[in-house]
């Protein structure tokens, strides 16, 4: 597979119009420069590193060198970053191809990629022939194009990149699920890794305690790949940890006997649609027959993640915000009554409601006479939801199995009739958890639902074993074997890439 | 422990009766380190604004905290040297306020657990301004904690805006919080001069207070004995040592004649004005700040480990241990001036004005090498003649035009009996000149060898004898003190060459006899 032929059709495909909203355009001569560049340093056709060449899209809340860096907010509008974030740095040392910064909610706050100042993501599935076959237009008179669903979020635009074959794989963020719920929403692979393990230097921060950078691939040995590009202490992050990182490739796992798959049964939450409850549990079945040991377990602090999380992320948010005053970069208001009134002016017009709301809500928890009552009671209540996992995988559990979301992808019509906060403590109940207690957590695309939509479950592995989990969850990948999406446009061009594969693959 | 005796409280009479007054102080002092607290930018005074401006000091996105090694180990010294105990955990919190100085909304501090709590500090004072009596006090350190300097905003009413320069945002400062042990603006401005002595001593800080290495907060309260604490107002950024003494004692006469004109306290922030020498409240600070205190999730806690807690195949740059420091830590000013006096046989005020003025101490170390005679006779020639001549031409010791070889140099004369005291000091004002000529050219061209000869002295005191009966008389009579006039004589007639004590001695033989 030569690079250069492949960035071609792939940006071809990216900028075909009205489709997905995903990237956020004007990437293309960043892309084509590092191509080049990347032809031009390997004559001998020596690879620069493992990511030699392969395309990459970014969520535009990662620092990006002379690049806009927005979070999809007007506050940073035009913000050109003067660094890379680490974990950009990282990749394009390997020599990956920057192809694009993709769209996100604003400042990643939200599980639809619904609220960017630049406009929702549309899920790729919406234009896939299985969603088309299945939908039925409720009048003749409906638009088409009125049926379109939501990718989740808040990873929405990374996801969808990866999901319309425009790259090979993505980076996005996750603080309550924003990388595994758009990855279950558009059948792609959404890794969380352990809190600690890649650094989050250069990524702008929604919760500094609970935020990952998140790995978006089509198939689990990308995702290991990207891991291994990705991983390991960074002196910039003080909150990563100092033990070495060995990069792994990941077994052919064919015995199952040794696992012991936990099912917790508070995930089985209020509003989980009858088809994923069959999917997960034709999903035990499949861990159960194959000989693993399959157990019920429970963790029971599980329904106060939500509040808890609220109490927690406005509190960080509030606090994370405030260097946005307009004085050294972003966007600055034209009041200029006096310093105060600037700042209230500059953060009115910069940050949208959804943002405005969690600074209000945080700074409220964190007064001093709420600061006990609420950050400090949310604490403990993170403690004890930590130590639920620690407790069922102290007892022989290896790995979690669990829906990654309620249902599959709401039309968007449909998302948008409750608001941001109503939306986000839904959609974040099954994924939240993990974040609480820093483990890491995977989405594998696992099969369709009634209307042609995907569906994924999710694996919860322990602390810093990336490689166990990734193992079981590859293991999973080949049993289902997840249909690949039929996107009419891309069959025009050339479908003989992959005719023969049923996901692309790195390797 | 209040000594308010020695305090310029009121004194008690029927209508007002006496005040207790608390003083506690919130000390900032710059650590002094090449890079700033978190981030890898420079640190250094007067450099051109917004040069010395790290991603992270401009609070752009994305960018973390990375904690400073030197930093930690200042604060580590500083609190050993204080006698507190160095928490092994320490924790880092946010604390949060919108100014234009304070790019990330929130400064970097230790509210919770700071590093180092509970030492104490022992300064001296002298009783009614005599050198002769000083006492010893002590005040309690509450804490010291590691946090973030800001940057400087300056505001420019003619064009309505305020220019901010970040080179000081980020800088690391150790806060010291004493407890308010003082009673008035001596006893802190003791403390304050102790504690910059000892933080110069140490290199944890050069706490210069003209380059606002030091910063002084204030906090005064005043109440009647018997009766509830008084309300407590905060003196805020007294960066000079003459001012601090006054701008407390201002604000605690200030409070004593507002309670006792029937008027209450507020608590509220002011600011000393030096030209009209009066605090004024703080309109910035106005109404309850609320801080939002909240752990700062980027930094884990600070570990520190001492000789028996230090885990076997740890690295050890990334490890402080607090046994090591404590080893290597100089001797403190304390300590010091007790070894003076023990070696040099000086007086403990003494002592202190030595270490008082930088470099004082080494230069009268340095002449007693060079010179035969008695350090407690040096010591006057150092304290009376040389710092006088320093403080009138505003001098340091490193400035001055007369070295310790110099002085050792004349000293040597004088010990030798080549000159007398008085000659000496005639040469020193020579020496003053700083013309390069050394004491023995100056003692040659100005002719003020001591007479060698004593025939020739005894003859010129026989004449003064000769020409004065009437002293004589009196002498003989029994009053001593006239010899002084007699002596007096024959100086002048030596043109102050003859050695006072054998002039006595010649007088004396000759009057008896």
């Amino acid at each position: 597979m030569v690079p250069r032929g492949v960035a071609a059709r792939w940006r071809r495909a990216a900028t075909a119009p009205g489709k997905g909203q995903g990237s956020l355009g004007g990437r293309e001569e960043a892309a084509a420069g590092r191509e080049s560049h990347a032809a031009c340093l390997s004559p001998a056709g020596q690879p620069l590193g493992i990511l030699d060449g392969i395309p990459i899209a970014v969520k535009d809340n990662f620092n990006t060198a002379g690049i806009e860096t927005t979070c999809a907010s007007n506050m940073l509008k035009g913000y050109i970053s003067p660094y890379n974030a680490t974990v950009v740095q990282k990749l394009l040392d390997q020599g990956a191809v920057l192809l694009g910064k993709t769209n996100l909610d604003e400042f990643a706050m939200g599980s639809g990629s619904t609220d960017g100042v630049f406009g929702p993501v549309r899920n790729p599935w919406s234009y896939s022939k299985q969603y088309k076959e299945k939908s039925v237009p409720k009048s003749h008179s409906e638009d088409k194009e009125s049926n379109w669903v939501i990718t989740g979020g808040s990873s929405g635009g990374s996801a969808a990149a990866v999901s319309s074959f425009t790259c090979f794989a993505a980076l996005g963020s996750d603080t309550g699920g924003s990388t595994r719920n758009p990855a279950a929403h558009c059948g792609v692979v959404g890794l969380k890794p352990t809190y600690g393990l890649i650094s989050r230097h250069g990524l702008i921060p929604l919760v500094n305690s609970m935020d990952v950078p998140g790995i978006l691939t089509r198939c689990v040995d990308d995702a290991a790949v990207l891991l291994g590009s990705l991983a390991g202490h960074d002196p910039k992050d003080s909150t990563t940890i100092q033990d070495d990182f060995k990069p792994f490739e990941l077994p052919n796992l064919t015995d199952v006997s040794k696992l012991s798959i936990g099912i917790p049964k508070e995930y089985h939450a209020p509003g989980l649609s009858s088809e994923i409850l069959a999917l997960w549990s034709k999903a035990a079945d499949l861990f159960r027959k194959a000989g693993a040991k399959v157990v019920e377990v429970s963790l029971p602090h599980t329904r106060y993640s939500i509040v808890c999380y609220h109490v927690l992320c406005t509190a960080e948010v509030a606090s994370n915000m405030a260097r946005f005053d307009g004085l050294e970069y972003g966007h600055r208001s034209d009041m200029k009554d006096s310093t105060e009134s600037m700042y209230a002016a500059t953060r009115r017009e910069g940050f949208n409601d959804v943002v405005r709301g969690r600074i209000l809500s945080g700074n409220y928890f964190l007064l001093k006479q709420n600061y006990e009552k609420y950050f400090v009671k949310a604490q403990k209540v993170r403690r004890l939801i930590a130590n639920d996992f620690v407790k069922v995988f102290r007892s022989g559990v290896d790995i979690l199995l669990t829906p990654t979301t309620l249902s599959d992808a709401a039309p968007y019509t449909e998302f948008i009739q409750e608001d941001n906060r109503t939306r986000s403590a839904q959609d974040d109940i099954l994924t939240q958890a993990a974040n609480m207690a820093g483990l890491p957590a995977i989405n594998v695309p696992t099969a369709l639902s009634e209307r042609g939509l995907p569906v994924g479950l999710q694996f919860i592995g322990r602390s810093f074993q990336e490689k166990q989990l990734l193992t079981v969850a590859k293991w999973f990948e080949k049993q289902v074997q997840f249909p690949m999406i039929q996107l009419e446009e891309v069959k025009k061009h050339d479908s003989d890439v992959f005719h023969h594969q049923k996901s692309a693959s790195l390797s | 422990s209040q000594s308010s005796s020695l305090c310029k409280t009121t004194p008690s009479t029927a209508k007002s009766p006496r005040k207790i007054v608390f003083v506690g102080l919130e000390i900032h002092a710059q650590i002094s380190s090449n890079s700033k607290l978190f981030s890898g930018s420079q640190v250094q005074f007067a450099a051109p604004p917004n040069s010395l401006v790290s991603f992270f000091d401009a609070s752009l996105p994305g960018t973390l905290p990375v904690l400073n090694r030197r930093c930690v180990e200042a604060a580590v010294m500083t609190g050993l040297a204080l006698n507190c105990s160095i928490n092994k955990k320490s924790l880092f919190d946010r604390k949060h306020y919108f100014y234009a100085d304070l790019p990330a909304g929130y400064q970097i501090t230790q509210q919770r657990v700071p590093i180092a709590v509970n030492g104490s500090l022992s300064y001296s004072l002298c009783i009614d301004n005599k050198m002769s009596q000083m006492v010893t006090k002590t005040v309690r350190i509450k804490q010291i904690q590691l946090e973030q300097d800001s940057g400087k905003s300056l505001h420019d009413d003619t064009r309505s805006q305020t220019l901010v320069d970040l080179n000081r945002a980020g800088v690391g400062l150790m806060e010291v919080v004493m407890e308010p042990d003082m009673c008035c603006g001596e006893e802190a401005a003791a403390a304050v001069r102790e504690l910059q002595l000892i933080l110069q001593t140490l290199g944890s800080s050069q706490a210069v207070m003209a380059e606002g290495q030091l910063r002084v907060d204030a906090n005064v309260s005043v109440h009647h004995p018997g009766e509830p604490y008084g309300v407590r107002t905060e003196v805020k950024n007294i960066n000079s040592m003459r001012f601090l003494a006054k701008a407390i004692d201002y604000e605690i006469q200030r409070q004593i004649e507002e309670l006792e004109n029937g008027g209450t306290i507020l608590n509220e922030t002011r600011a000393f004005d030096s030209k009209l020498g009066c605090t004024v409240p703080m309109r910035d600070k106005e109404g309850q700040q609320d801080y939002r205190f909240m752990p700062e999730p980027n930094l884990p806690p600070l570990i520190l480990y001492d000789a028996k807690s230090l885990p076997a195949n740890m690295n050890h740059q990334q490890v402080i241990n607090i046994d090591w420091i404590h080893e290597r830590l100089p001797d403190l000013p304390s300590v010091k001036r007790k070894k003076l006096v023990e070696q040099y046989g000086i007086l403990p005020e003494h002592s202190f004005t030595l270490l008082n003025e930088d470099g004082l101490a080494e230069f009268f170390e340095s002449v007693v090498k060079q010179t035969q005679m008695k350090p407690k006779k040096v010591i006057g020639w150092i304290l009376k003649d040389l710092l006088s001549y320093l403080k009138q031409h505003s001098l340091t010791v490193k400035e001055s035009p007369v070295s310790s070889f110099l002085l050792a140099d004349l000293l040597n004369l004088l010990e030798k009996k080549e000159i007398s005291s008085t000659a000496a000091k005639q040469v020193l004002a020579e020496l003053w000149k700083g013309e390069g000529k050394t004491p023995l050219e100056i003692v040659k061209e100005q002719k003020l060898e001591l007479l060698q000869d004593q025939k020739e002295l005894e003859q010129i005191c026989q004449a003064v004898i000769d020409g004065h009966e009437n002293e004589v008389m009196a002498i003989k009579a029994g009053n001593p003190k006239v010899l002084n006039k007699l002596i007096g004589l024959v100086q002048k007639k030596t043109q102050g060459r003859s050695n006072p004590v054998l002039v006595k001695q010649l007088l004396e033989k000759k009057l008896s006899g």
